[in-house]
C-alpha cells in the first residue's frame, strides 16, 4: 500500500541519519581540534557546515515535496511535519560546531597550554545526546527520547562547574581573561547544542504521541 | 406485531395493502383453477392409444399434431429469427436513429405486431398457399406464423441490444476491436438473455396460434412428410375435436400436453438464459 | 523522447466549441494528469487521443496529434492506433465473461488463437496488473462477481494484454473505495516504468499524488501546463492557484 510514499519516507529517515551522522562527525572535529589546539580545525568545521547546510535543505526539499504530494495525515503528518522542526535544530547545532572551531582556531593561536576543564567531557555528552535524539527519531523510540531530554541537565551542571571555575580563575588571574572568556563560550556553545538536543528530543515525542512539552498541539 | 401497528396508523396503507394481496392471491387461484379443470378432465383419457403413430377417429391420437407443431415452430423460429436479429442490430447499432428509414420500419413492426392473427391467416392462404401454390402446408403454416412473430423478434432483439451498456462497447473498441467484432462478440453476447426471452414469447405465440395457421397449415391429422405436406398442430388439434363435439375428453388431454409443452419450453430457456447469465460467456 | 505532440488542437461538438488550440508534448514514460472542473474538455481531450470521439456524430476536429511523430488521423488505422493506445474507463467495465476471456478477447481481436500463447499473455497481463494472485484460482468465472477495484485491475490488465505503449485513464478510481483507489494509484506508479500514462482525475490530490506533470483545464482551454510539483506549489495563473487551493469562481 502506498509504496512509493514508504519507499520516500524511509529514505526521508536514511537522510536524517546521515545528517545526524554529519553533526556528530562536526562535533567531534570541534572537540578533537581544540584537545590538539590545531588551528586548520576551523577549514573542516567550515566544509561541515557547508555539508549539513546542503543536507538540510535537500531534506526540507524532500518533506515539502511528500506535504504536497502525499498529504499525510496522522503518524505520517506528524513524522514529516517533526523532521522539518528537527533538521531546524540540527543545521543550529552544525552552526555552533563551526563556532567553537572559530575559538578553537584562537586559543591555538594563543600557543600556551591551555587548561580544557569539564570541556572535553561535556563535548562526549552532548555527541551522546545528539546520537540519541536521531536514534530516537528513526527508531519512534519514546524513551530514549524521554532520556535525551533528561540527559540535558547533566550538560546544565557540567557546564555550571565549568563557569565557576572560570570565574574563579579570571578572578585570581586576569591577564588571561580573554582565554577563559572563549573557554566559557566553548562550554556555552556545548551547552546550547545540549538545548538543541533536547529540542530534538521534544519534537520526537510529538512525533510518536502528538504532544509537544505535554500540550496537544493539534 | 409493530407492523400491523404501523398499518394501524394509517389505514389507507392497510386497505392498499389487503387489495393488492387479494389480486395477487386472486391471479394464483385463477392459474390454479384452471390447471386442475384442465386436469380433471383430461387425464382419464391421458390413455396409451392417445399415444399411438397414426391418428384415426377411434384413437384421437395427438402425435401427428405433437409433431407438427414441433416442425412448424422449429421451421418459424429459423425463417424469422435471423431476419429479426438482423434487423435489430440494424436498427439499434448502424441506422441513424433520426433516419426516415428507420421509423418507416418502426411503423411498420408496431402494427405488424398490432394486426389480429386471422389476419395472417387469410394473407397467408391469399398469398402462399393460392398464389405460390404452396397449399395447406409446413411451409405455407411456418412462413406466416414467421410474418407473425418477427415483429416481436424485432422489438425484444432491440430492447436487449440497447439495454447492453454502451460501456462494453467502448470497451471493445477501445482494445482496437472493429464493428463487427464488437456487435458479434460482446454486444449480443451480452443481450442474449433478452432476445431468448423474445425467442420464448415467440414460441408460445406459435404454440398457442390456430387462426392463422387453419387456413396455411390446414388440419390433416397426419405425420408430414415434408415441407409441402399440411399438419395440425396441438392448438388446432383441440380447435377442431372441440368443434366436432364428438372427443371432448380427448381435447382436454391434448391441453394437458400444450401446458406441459409450454412448461417445458420456460424451464429450458429458463436454463439457458441463467447459463449464459451465470458462468459467462466464450 | 515525445510520445505525443498536440498542435492547436480545435474540437467542436456541434456548435459546441468543447477545445481550443490546444497545444501539448507528452513524454514517454511519463504520468501526465488532466485536472479541471466538469465539462473542462478533459476527458474529451482524454478521447481524441485514441479517437474515441471518431464515435460521437458530430464531432469535429481540427489540428495534429501525433503520436511518435505519426499523425494519428492521417497515419493510423483506428483500430491499430486503439491497440497502441489503450484505454481505461471512469467506470470498471469488464465484459460479461470469464475473467480469461476479458482478458484474452484484445490479443483474439487481434488475432492470437494459440492456446499457450493467449495463456501466456493472460497470465502476464494479470501479473502486470498486480491482481494475479486474487484470480488465478478463477480465470474461468465470471469478471461480474469480483469486487469494483478488482474489475478495475481486470480492465487494465485487458488493456496492457494487447501490448499498448500509452495507457489513457479516465478517471480510473472515481467508482472505487479508498483502499482499492490506493491499489490502482500503485498499480499506476509501477506501470510508469513501461508505459505512457494519462490520466483525467476530478481528484486533486490524486494528481498531486501520481503525476509527473499536469495540465489544469478551462473551459476548453488548457491553462497551464507543467510539472506537477510546479503547479501545485507555485502555479502561475490564478485560476490554476484559484482551482487548486478550492477557491474557484
Amino acid at each position: 500500500m502506498r509504496e512509493s510514499f514508504d519507499k520516500q519516507l524511509s529514505a526521508l529517515s536514511s537522510e536524517l541519519i546521515e545528517m545526524g551522522g554529519r553533526v556528530e562527525a562536526a562535533i567531534v572535529n570541534a572537540v578533537k581540534s581544540l584537545e590538539m589546539r590545531d588551528k586548520d580545525c576551523i577549514l573542516r568545521a567550515r566544509e561541515y557546515d557547508r555539508e549539513i547546510d546542503e543536507m538540510e535543505r535537500s531534506i526540507e526539499r524532500r518533506c515539502l515535496k511528500l506535504l504536497l504530494r502525499q498529504q499525510p495525515v496522522a503518524s505520517d503528518l506528524r513524522l514529516i511535519s517533526t523532521a522539518l522542526k528537527i533538521i531546524t535544530d540540527m543545521e543550529r547545532i552544525g552552526d555552533q560546531a563551526e563556532d567553537i572551531s572559530e575559538l578553537t582556531k584562537r586559543i591555538a593561536e594563543y600557543g600556551s597550554e591551555v587548561q580544557l576543564f569539564n570541556i572535553p567531557k561535556m563535548a562526549e555528552c552532548v555527541i551522546k545526546m545528539v546520537g540519541d535524539a536521531i536514534d530516537s527519531f528513526v527508531r519512534r523510540d519514546l524513551e530514549l527520547a524521554q532520556q535525551v531530554i533528561a540527559y540535558d541537565d547533566v550538560i546544565d551542571k557540567l557546564f555550571n562547574e565549568t563557569k565557576e571555575e572560570l570565574i574563579g580563575l579570571i578572578a585570581k588571574n586576569s591577564s588571561y581573561g580573554e582565554q577563559f572568556i572563549d573557554l566559557l563560550l566553548i562550554a556555552k556553545y556545548f551547552e546550547r547544542i545540549g538545548d538543541h538536543a533536547e529540542n530534538i528530543g521534544e519534537w520526537v515525542i510529538f512525533s510518536i504521541t502528538g504532544e509537544h512539552k505535554n500540550d496537544r498541539i493539534l | 406485531m409493530n407492523e400491523l401497528k404501523a398499518y394501524l396508523k394509517r389505514p389507507l396503507s392497510l386497505l392498499l395493502r389487503v387489495a393488492v394481496t387479494a389480486a395477487a392471491i386472486l391471479t394464483v387461484v385463477v392459474l390454479i383453477f384452471l390447471i386442475l379443470y384442465i386436469l380433471i378432465n383430461g387425464i382419464p383419457y391421458m390413455k396409451p392409444s392417445l399415444f399411438a403413430l397414426e391418428y384415426n377417429s377411434e384413437n384421437v391420437s395427438v402425435v401427428p399434431s405433437i409433431i407438427s407443431t414441433l416442425y412448424l415452430v422449429g421451421l418459424s423460429l429459423l425463417l424469422a429469427v435471423p431476419f429479426g436479429i438482423g434487423c435489430a442490430i440494424y436498427l439499434t447499432e448502424y441506422a441513424k436513429p433520426t433516419s426516415r428509414f428507420v421509423r418507416v420500419i418502426r411503423v411498420t413492426t408496431e402494427t405488424l405486431s398490432g394486426i389480429p392473427s386471422i389476419i395472417y391467416g387469410l394473407f397467408g392462404m391469399i398469398f402462399f398457399v393460392t398464389a405460390l401454390h404452396f397449399g395447406y402446408s409446413i411451409l405455407a403454416g411456418a412462413l406466416t406464423a414467421a410474418i407473425m412473430i418477427l415483429p416481436l423478434i424485432i422489438r425484444t432483439t432491440e430492447e436487449a441490444i440497447k439495454s447492453v451498456p454502451d460501456l462494453y462497447r467502448e470497451a471493445s473498441y477501445g482494445l482496437g476491436a472493429g464493428k463487427l467484432r464488437t456487435i458479434f462478440r460482446v454486444v449480443l453476447p451480452s443481450a442474449m438473455p433478452g432476445i431468448l426471452s423474445g425467442i420464448i414469447l415467440a414460441i408460445g405465440r406459435v404454440i398457442g396460434e390456430t387462426a392463422a395457421l387453419l387456413y396455411t397449415a390446414g388440419t390433416v391429422a397426419k405425420i408430414p412428410d415434408g415441407l409441402f405436406s399440411g399438419g395440425r398442430t396441438l392448438a388446432l388439434h383441440m380447435y377442431v375435436l372441440s368443434g366436432e363435439g364428438l372427443h371432448m375428453g380427448e381435447a382436454f388431454a391434448t391441453g394437458i400436453i400444450l401446458l406441459a409443452l409450454v412448461v417445458l419450453v420456460n424451464f429450458a430457456t429458463g436454463r439457458i438464459v441463467k447459463r449464459f447469465t451465470a458462468k459467462g460467456l466464450q | 523522447m515525445e510520445k505525443f505532440e498536440i498542435r492547436n488542437l480545435n474540437l467542436h461538438y456541434g456548435a459546441f466549441h468543447a477545445l481550443k488550440d490546444v497545444n501539448m508534448k507528452i513524454k514517454e514514460r511519463t504520468i501526465t494528469a488532466f485536472i479541471g472542473p466538469s465539462g473542462c474538455g478533459k476527458s474529451t481531450f482524454l478521447k481524441t487521443l485514441n479517437r474515441m470521439n471518431d464515435l460521437i456524430p458530430e464531432c469535429k476536429i481540427e489540428g495534429d496529434i501525433l503520436l511518435d511523430g505519426q499523425d494519428i488521423y492521417r497515419n493510423f488505422d483506428v483500430n491499430d492506433l486503439r491497440r497502441d493506445v489503450g484505454m481505461v474507463f471512469q467506470k470498471p467495465n469488464p465484459f460479461p465473461m470469464s475473467i480469461y476471456d476479458n482478458i484474452a478477447y484484445g490479443p483474439r481481436t487481434h488475432g492470437i488463437k494459440n492456446r499457450s500463447k493467449l495463456d501466456e499473455i493472460v497470465e502476464q497481463s494479470l501479473r502486470e496488473a498486480a491482481i494475479w494472485d486474487e484470480v488465478k484460482d478463477r480465470l474461468k468465472k465470471s469478471a461480474l462477481a469480483l469486487s469494483g477495484g478488482q474489475q478495475q485491475r481486470i480492465c487494465i490488465a485487458r488493456a496492457l494484454a494487447v501490448k499498448p505503449s500509452v495507457l489513457l485513464m479516465d478517471e480510473p478510481t472515481s467508482a472505487l473505495d479508498p483502499i482499492s483507489t490506493t491499489k490502482v494509484e500503485d498499480l499506476v506508479a509501477r506501470l510508469k516504468e513501461h508505459y505512457t500514462i494519462v490520466i483525467v482525475t476530478h481528484n486533486m490530490q490524486q494528481a498531486a499524488r501520481v503525476s509527473d506533470k499536469t495540465a489544469f483545464f478551462l473551459l476548453g482551454e488548457v491553462v497551464e501546463y507543467g510539472s506537477t510539483e510546479e503547479i501545485f506549489s507555485m502555479p502561475k495563473d490564478k485560476r490554476t492557484e484559484d482551482y487548486i487551493t478550492g477557491r474557484f469562481g
